[in-house]
């Protein structure tokens, strides 16, 4: 049993029903309780989904318990057929009724329904709602490119010349963290590099596009959450090879351009010599000086995690100080990842772990999900959203894409935008007693500039109260002048600089703080 | 007998459609979206899966001022195969977390579908940890799975497991007014206001602010509910020896003048004197309703079943607004509660209990609607096909009850039509 005060990702059914909302004829009947139709607002609310998703639930109820809720399941089955005549159908069981074990899948297959019916075991207790959406990709995919495989051992047959690679484009799912927009940009990037797009899925495929995956040449992987169990099985049947490389940044981008020219056998140089991101010079141009060194924390689903590592220390000129995933399916990638920045990483599904890790790490700059934000905003750091889970916020109206050459220019402004512009910065540090700077002035470009944020150093929520009590614990004193000078450090360092220079205190020994010990830690502790 | 049950009894029971299908209804468990911030000291420790923690969250929105007061325990396959004992892992979940919060007073462990499924005791469970962390904090239990509560039902089990526990009036007490339901606090002052003024009291509120005040209960007691759904904590209630003051409910003018009616009935106050007392307040409320009937009279009106507030809304809009009702589902029908609003409904009304959400629709669609009350999973796909809705759980989020707040109802059916009206696009 573990306390959990807000979870990363839903339960596995959550994941199904990503795969199932996303694609067309699809319908998914799930025996579940009724409360647990609530998952279709986050697709009609978060996402502003025109459509119900096409989930029937059995809702069954305790008077049913005693008596067939087996029977209630395949009334449900056969109406939701009848109704609403889907290509393929999904049916399972959610945590409840997993515990009662009707299965599903044999009393789906005992209707003898005309379309092929996917049986998911997603175990509730065990999985998550990431691990679900790639089995049910998974079995989709086998379950309708399954019968169009060729024999084991047969050799694919090499592409006419003239004719160009087709690919497939895998992993965009519904309440994706910008799948919607990063489709389009790659596509039109594949198309610009010469490669046809054969299927796109799940988001907007049919099961009778599934069917047809094996036509591809190659597989595009988007989203190694959700689609690299079905790539490796297509890579096994169909003998297709899987590109790898993310393309979320201009270094990845770039990699995933020379990648996909390698396996598709066509000239990077190119797209690579017109690529259009701004974002290389940007990050030269010399008014980007002041984001050298930022202090990054980072935290989201790995790729996105990893990802934004990257861009971070080799686009922006920042540093990560943490870097974490709630995706422990991919705690190795990530873990490597962590080693190129020499960080400890952080796997971990609790939000309360998280918060304990922001607050040690004091970063500048917070990368996360929605989950940081909140973390953020509460110890007024600055925070831009890089993965899921989602938020209305993050279907945005305009084109956003996270990937590609123009994904690179979103991420630039996104990330910087939450920042001091660097000139501020350093008139806020000049002239801290300007009657017109205060401690609560926010960034002048931002909505907020002039409400009150709460600052770090006096935010009082449980954990950073923990945190924080570490080092209040002993009593050192601050001296009245040197109280007066740390007013003078503007407040976003303000709250590191008095921890910094308590820690430095303890360590010397030291009773009470003055000017000296305040400079004294500066020197010791640089930036 | 209330003036609105005078009105017409003899009338014979209006036909209700019973429906069995798939509900479109959130569980019990949501209701500790609103009750955690209503009693101040209090936290609700869900027991269940991740699905659980996954529902209050999203019903919650991610939108989060301040550390919430709710945490969901999720049972894990190590519980499950009994590799664990999941009694001592609950008692050190509760650990972690009052040290964490050593502000608590009150805890709730709320059961899901699983805790239910597995049979987990929560009763034994509470009575444990109240003695361990008594005198400090009070465990108590109340289940808030979908396989036995929707929606509002878990508010009535809260208040329910609440019972029990409140202190017992002195023998000799006085007769006292207990106003049941959680209403939102600007609602309870001006409630609190008119009793007074019309000299009705002592009066009581639950649930209460804090749980270090909960009100006192004996057969003195009259209670008067401000919910529709409050089934199980009114028979706790009575097992106390509390009566109920029938009622319809404080929604509309019309609504909250026979409830206070109720009340002063109750207490044998003079009827000028209730007059003088409620006189401004009617005065207001109708004065500030007259602005919406023009955007609302004879607009059709169609209600999916959600929270059980349907009826007393249905009956508030037409016969304050003059809407038609084309049909009024209600997930439950507690036909003793809502007599009073059952005969003030009109007479053809269309009344539907329980759900088959897919049928339900085809009737909508078919009826075409003015306007749409639904919960939030059906909303937007109903705009999108050209329908007007209005989302219910606002009902729930919004001051809605009194005179004061007569206006503000009106105004959340009405702004979704005056919305539809001015966009060109
Ligand atoms: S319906 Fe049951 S399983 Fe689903 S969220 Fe509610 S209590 Fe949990």
């Amino acid at each position: 049993m573990k306390l959990t005060v807000w979870t990363y990702e839903g339960p596995p059914h959550v994941g199904a029903m990503r795969i199932a909302t996303a694609m067309e004829g699809v319908h998914y009947v799930l025996h579940a309780p009724q409360g647990d139709t609530y998952a279709d607002l986050l697709f009609t609310m978060i996402e502003r989904a025109s459509k119900r998703p096409p989930v029937t639930y059995t809702t069954f109820q305790a008077r049913d318990l005693g008596g067939d809720t087996a029977e209630l399941f395949k009334t449900s089955a056969q109406e939701a057929f009848d109704r609403f005549q889907p290509q393929a159908m999904l049916v399972g069981a959610s945590c409840t009724a997993e515990l009662i074990q009707d299965d599903p899948g044999g009393l789906a297959r005992a209707l003898g329904l005309p379309v092929p019916v996917v049986a998911l075991e997603l175990p509730s207790y065990q999985r998550k709602e990431n691990w679900g959406a790639a089995e049910t990709f998974y079995q989709l995919v086998r379950a309708m490119a399954g019968p169009s495989a060729p024999p084991p051992g047969s050799q694919r047959p090499a592409r006419q010349p003239g004719i160009r690679a087709r690919c497939n484009v895998l992993g965009p799912a519904a309440l994706g963290f910008r799948h919607r927009d990063d489709v389009r940009e790659i596509t039109s990037l594949l198309n610009r590099m010469g490669i046809d797009i054969n299927v796109v899925a799940p988001l907007g495929a049919t099961p009778a596009d599934l069917a047809r995956l094996g036509d591809a040449d190659f597989n595009v992987v988007l989203y190694p959450e959700i689609a690299s169990q079905a790539a490796a099985w297509l890579q096994r049947m169909f003998g297709q090879p899987m590109v790898k490389t993310v393309p979320i940044g201009v270094g990845a981008t770039r990699d995933f351009v020379r990648e996909v020219a390698e396996i598709a056998g066509v000239d990077p140089t190119g797209i690579l010599s017109a690529e259009t991101s701004r974002l290389p010079w940007y990050s030269r141009s010399v008014d980007s000086n002041y984001l050298t060194g930022k202090r990054v924390f980072i935290f989201g689903d790995a790729t996105h995690a990893i990802a934004a590592a990257r861009i971070a220390t080799q686009e922006l000129g920042f540093t990560v100080v943490g870097l974490g995933t709630y995706s422990r399916e991919f705690a190795r990638e990530l873990r490597e990842a962590a080693k190129l920045y020499d960080v400890e990483p952080l796997i971990t599904d609790d939000y309360l772990e998280v918060e304990e890790h922001v607050v040690r790490l004091q970063p500048e700059l917070v990368l996360g999900t929605q989950m940081e934000r909140h973390i953020a905003k509460r110890l007024s750091v600055p925070c831009a959203v890089i993965s899921a889970p989602v938020h209305v916020q993050d279907f945005p109206a305009r084109y956003s894409p996270q990937m590609g050459f123009e994904g690179a220019n979103v991420i630039f402004d996104t990330w910087v935008h939450p920042l001091m512009m660097g000139l501020e910065e350093h008139l806020l540090t000049m002239f801290r007693d300007d009657f017109e700077f205060n401690d609560d002035e926010a960034p002048s470009h931002l909505h907020n500039a002039g409400a009150a944020p709460m600052r770090a150093e006096e935010t009082v929520v449980p954990a950073v109260a923990e945190a924080a009590a570490l080092t209040t614990d002993r009593p050192v004193l601050w001296a009245q002048e040197a109280e007066r000078e740390l007013k003078k450090i503007p407040f976003f360092v303000r709250g590191k600089a008095r921890r910094n220079t308590e820690r430095f205190a303890e360590q010397a020994g030291l009773n009470t703080i003055t000017i000296e010990t305040l400079y004294d830690a500066k020197a010791h502790f640089g930036r | 007998m209330s003036a609105a049950a005078a009105l017409d009894t003899a009338r014979p029971a209006l036909p209700v459609l019973q429906e069995k299908g798939q509900r479109e209804v959130f569980c019990g468990l949501t209701g500790i979206v609103w009750l955690h911030r209503k009693i101040q000291d209090s936290f609700f420790l869900v027991v269940g899966s991740r699905t659980c923690a996954h529902l209050i969250q999203s019903a919650a929105g991610v939108m989060i001022f301040a550390e919430p007061r709710f945490a969901t325990a999720i049972i894990d396959e190590r519980d499950l195969a009994g590799l664990a004992d999941m009694n001592d892992e609950l008692d050190q979940v509760v650990d972690r977390l009052i040290a964490r919060r050593p502000d608590i007073r009150l805890l709730f462990l709320v059961g899901s579908c699983p805790s239910e499924v597995i049979k987990l005791d929560l009763s034994r469970a509470a009575s444990r940890l109240s003695r361990r962390f008594s005198p400090a904090v009070r465990v108590l239990n109340y289940s808030g799975s979908g396989i036995e509560t929707t929606f509002t039902q878990g508010e009535d089990a809260c208040l329910a497991s609440l019972v029990p526990i409140l202190p017992a009036e002195a023998p000799n007490a006085a007769k006292s007014l207990l106003v049941v339901g959680a209403l939102a606090e600007v609602v309870e002052d001006q409630m609190a206001r008119m009793f007074e003024i019309m000299g009705v009291g002592p009066v009581r509120f639950l649930p209460p602010r804090r749980a270090t005040d909960l009100p006192a209960i004996g057969p003195g007691t009259r209670y008067l509910l401000a919910q529709p759904f409050l089934a199980d904590t009114a028979r706790a209630l009575e097992a106390r020896g509390a009566s109920r003051i029938a009622a319809p409910f404080p929604l509309g003018e019309e609504g909250t003048t026979l409830w206070l009616q109720a009340a002063a009935h109750a207490w044998g106050i003079d009827p000028d004197r209730f007059q003088a007392a409620t006189a401004i307040g009617r005065e207001r409320a109708r004065q500030a309703l007259a602005r919406y009937t023009g955007r609302l009279t004879g607009r059709r009106v169609f209600f999916f079943p959600d929270s059980q507030l349907e009826i007393p809304l249905a009956r508030f809009l037409a016969r304050e607004l003059s809407m038609e009702l084309v049909e009024v589902g209600t997930p439950y029908l507690h036909r003793q509660h809502l007599a009073d609003e059952l005969a003030m409904l009109p007479p053809d009304t269309r009344l539907s209990e329980g759900q088959h959400v897919d049928r339900q629709l085809d009737r909508c669609r078919a009826e075409k609607p003015d306007l749409v009350v639904c919960g939030l999973g059906l909303a937007n796909p109903l705009e999108a096909e050209g329908l007007t809705t209005k989302w219910s759980i606002e009902l729930l989020f919004t001051p809605i009850q009194g005179y004061e707040q007569a206006a503000d109802l009106a105004e959340l059916f009405a702004r979704p039509l005056v919305r539809r009206a001015r966009l060109e696009v």
